[in-house]
């Protein structure tokens, strides 16, 4: 008696899954991972490390005390564990790193449903939970390469509290401030290989850094160091670019990014933070879902409804 | 602006290699229903002897065509199927005989003028050979008082994965083509026709655009190898940029639209008076040695087509049409349709995997070609939210399968979407 196997049509479905997506944003952060662990030490690596690790079991044990299916393996977590790591400080004490994995991961991913279902960038709200919670430890900044010197000259600030404007070199390839932040040029990479393979739109970043960019040249600022500064090069590439935070259709996008941009502008010249892309983000995705019914795609040849 | 669509790998295996001799099955299994539409009654019973090409079902119903014989034979017995949709109609056994011969009635039609022309379509069975089905003369029947049609669309873009038999009707039969196009354009006074060719399909597009040049009102377009440029809304949009409104045939847009295959055995009919009693299907799958295209009798059962097919080993997956849109087959005894254009044999695990939570990467809104958002309709369907489920025009959906191919978290949209049109219909 033969058996064939019987399914619904689709017969054939593309290669992609979830967790191939996850591993090109993590080979996207790979550069940055390398040049912050050359930047700031082995202590920044011990964090990138750390954060995906607690990431991952917390993850594990909600999933396992709340008897939900298991979804380590989409590698999602260890995607939110490095983002997370990348926004800390890098003398940051472990623990404090820990307990922002815990607040990603449960508060903002599992408890609101999963994968898919987070109001807000898990990474980006953990950090500001942290900011809030342990503002001077998240506000301890040292200088590029500080394992290398004497201890009273490891500190410093961000470039954008520094009176000293920086050399573009220095902006562009190792600077001062989180651990994800230091290496502009890494981030680009990463950044254009997401682009090339597809996981994100170059809309996002493009129409957020360079609505930055264009305020800031309207108010006389200078546009370069404006737009190397901070995390904003990080935020556009790889948090303003999270799928289940931001508007799904790509016109949605654009409108998500120009805000951003905007907001980000506006903390930064005229609010009392010196950086203004985490909260700029936040908030943004929190109006995400006004932008996607705002945005709803026009079916082909739809008449109105009659009744 | 251009629709959405999506890069499926090609697979076209049979392309070059021509179409191999016509099968002669032991015996054949000829539905009754053979097309969308209200089934054929049988007009012969269990011990007649009939002669190929014999009508042997017929109906009333404007929506219908007509059955023939497609081998000589005795009629062993009338039975029921169930066919590829699930649905159970009745169907006539013909065993074959040793004699293969044409019946008296077939001659070339008498065609003189438009109704008869339509007349002569309708005698003939002809049903749409790209897949769907439709009676054609029903198609033609418009009244040229009230509608006005002045495209003729000859659907040549074949764009599932896979499939030739389209393709090598092209390759193999191109002046039958222009014949049977122009005679369409003489009597249904249609002033221009044109044919929407993919691009993969390099030689078939120099033949036929070499042939055009010599005609009057008929061109070639090539068209962008994306799937699924063959489906009729996407097709009249890429070719003449009119939009076919929701609901509305192609007849509101002043097109008549028709797949090569059908305007060839149309012009074949009309020279020969032999009806629609075979048809061109592709064999191919990963486990088929040297992937072709057969002439097979109407009715002939798969358990036939495994030795042409010549595969390497048993099957574990058997599909009717393309990997896209076409049904699994379930029983090794099932009898091909008019309809049916390729049989694929397939090895290997199953195309489903379990499905994973939605990510709103937005690929399925990205994939779909009638600009609906599948993930949005799949959480409409779970909550059984029938107000969403028509805002988001569910209706509208052509189930090509583009959605559910994209998805990275495997999620089954096409099929929810098929499941969430069936429930507004109860709703």
């Amino acid at each position: 008696m033969t058996n064939y196997l019987v399914e619904p049509a689709p017969h054939i479905k593309s290669k992609i899954t979830t967790q191939k997506v996850m591993l090109h944003v993590i080979i996207a952060l790979l550069p940055s991972v390398m040049a912050s662990t050359y930047i700031y030490g082995l202590r920044a690596l011990l964090m990138i490390v750390i954060c995906s690790a607690c990431c991952v079991l917390s993850e594990l044990i909600f999933e396992k005390i709340t008897k939900r299916p298991r979804t380590i393996n989409d590698l999602s977590a260890v995607v939110t564990g490095i983002l997370l790591a990348f926004n800390l400080p890098p003398t940051l004490p472990f623990y404090m790193a820990a307990i922002g994995s815990v607040v990603a991961i449960v508060a903002v991913k599992q408890l609101f449903g999963g994968i898919g279902q987070n109001f807000a960038n898990p990474a980006i709200t953990a950090r500001i939970v942290l900011m809030l919670s342990f503002s001077s430890y998240m506000t301890t900044w040292v200088q590029p390469f500080y394992y290398t010197m004497s201890a009273d000259a490891v500190s410093s600030a961000t470039p954008l509290v520094s009176e000293e404007p920086l050399e573009f070199f220095d902006l562009f390839f190792a600077k001062s401030g989180c651990i994800g932040e230091c290496c502009n040029a890494a981030l680009i990479l990463g950044g254009l290989y997401l682009i090339f393979t597809r996981i994100i739109t170059p809309v996002v970043p493009i129409a957020y850094i360079g609505t930055v960019a264009l305020l800031t040249w309207i108010s006389g600022g200078d546009v370069l160091s404006q737009v190397l500064s901070g995390g904003l090069v990080l935020g556009a590439f790889f948090m303003a670019t999270d799928y289940a935070t931001t508007p799904i259709r790509t016109n949605g996008k654009l409108i998500f990014a120009v805000g951003c941009g905007l907001l980000t502008f506006v903390i930064r010249n005229y609010g009392s933070m010196p950086e203004g892309v985490s909260y700029s983000i936040l908030i943004m995705n929190i109006i995400t879902p006004y932008i996607d019914k705002l945005t709803v795609s026009h079916p082909f040849g739809a008449k109105k409804e009659a009744k | 602006m251009s629709l959405h669509s999506i890069r499926l790998p090609h697979q076209k295996s049979s392309a070059e290699t021509q179409t191999a001799k016509p099968l002669l099955p032991p015996k054949v299994v000829i539905s009754m229903s053979q097309h969308g539409g209200v089934p054929c009654t049988p007009l012969v019973q269990v011990g007649d002897d009939v002669k190929t090409g014999q009508l042997i079902g017929s109906s009333d119903a404007v929506i219908s065509a007509p059955v023939h014989a497609s081998i000589s034979g005795k009629v062993t017995a009338v039975t029921d199927v169930i066919n590829i949709a699930g649905k159970r109609n009745t169907a006539l056994v013909i065993e074959a005989s040793n004699k293969q011969e044409l019946h008296e009635s077939v001659k070339p039609p008498e065609v003189t003028d438009r109704t008869s022309f339509i007349e002569a379509v309708k005698n003939s069975g002809s049903v749409g050979l790209g897949g769907a089905g439709f009676p054609t003369y029903v198609k033609m029947n418009y009244d040229p008082n009230t509608s006005n049609v002045d495209t003729l669309l000859i659907n040549a873009a074949e764009c599932e994965p896979y499939i030739t038999s389209d393709y090598r009707a092209i390759i193999e039969s191109a002046d039958k083509l222009i014949s049977g196009i122009k005679l369409i354009m003489k009597y249904l006074d249609i002033p221009k026709a044109c044919i929407g060719v993919e691009a993969d399909k390099g030689k078939a597009i120099s033949m036929l655009s070499e042939l055009c040049a010599k005609e009057n009102g008929i061109t070639v377009k090539r068209l962008p190898s994306a799937y699924p440029q063959g489906a009729e809304k996407v097709l009249i949009y890429n070719v003449t940029g009119r939009t076919l409104k929701e609901g509305e045939l192609p007849l509101s847009v002043h097109c008549l639209v028709m797949n090569v295959s059908s305007v060839i055995f149309i012009n074949d009919y009309i020279k020969t008076g032999i009806p629609l009693i075979k048809r061109r299907l592709t064999l191919d799958g990963n486990i088929v040695n040297k992937p072709v295209n057969v002439i097979v009798p109407i009715g002939t059962q798969l358990s036939q087509l495994t030795k042409p097919a010549n595969l390497r080993r048993q099957p574990d997956r058997v599909i009717f049409g393309g990997p896209m849109m076409g049904s699994s087959v379930y029983d090794p005894e099932m009898p091909i349709m008019k309809t049916n254009n390729a049989v694929l044999f397939f090895e290997g695990v199953s195309a489903v995997h379990e499905p994973t939570p939605c990510i709103r990467c937005g690929r399925c809104v990205r994939a779909c070609s009638m600009n609906l958002m599948p993930t949005e309709l799949e959480s409409a369907y779970d909550r059984k939210d029938a107000e969403a489920l028509k805002k988001l025009k569910v209706n509208l959906c052509m189930n090509c399968g583009a959605c559910s191919y994209v998805c990275p978290a495997k999620r089954n949209l096409s099929e929810k979407n098929q499941l969430a049109k069936l429930f507004l219909r109860n709703a």
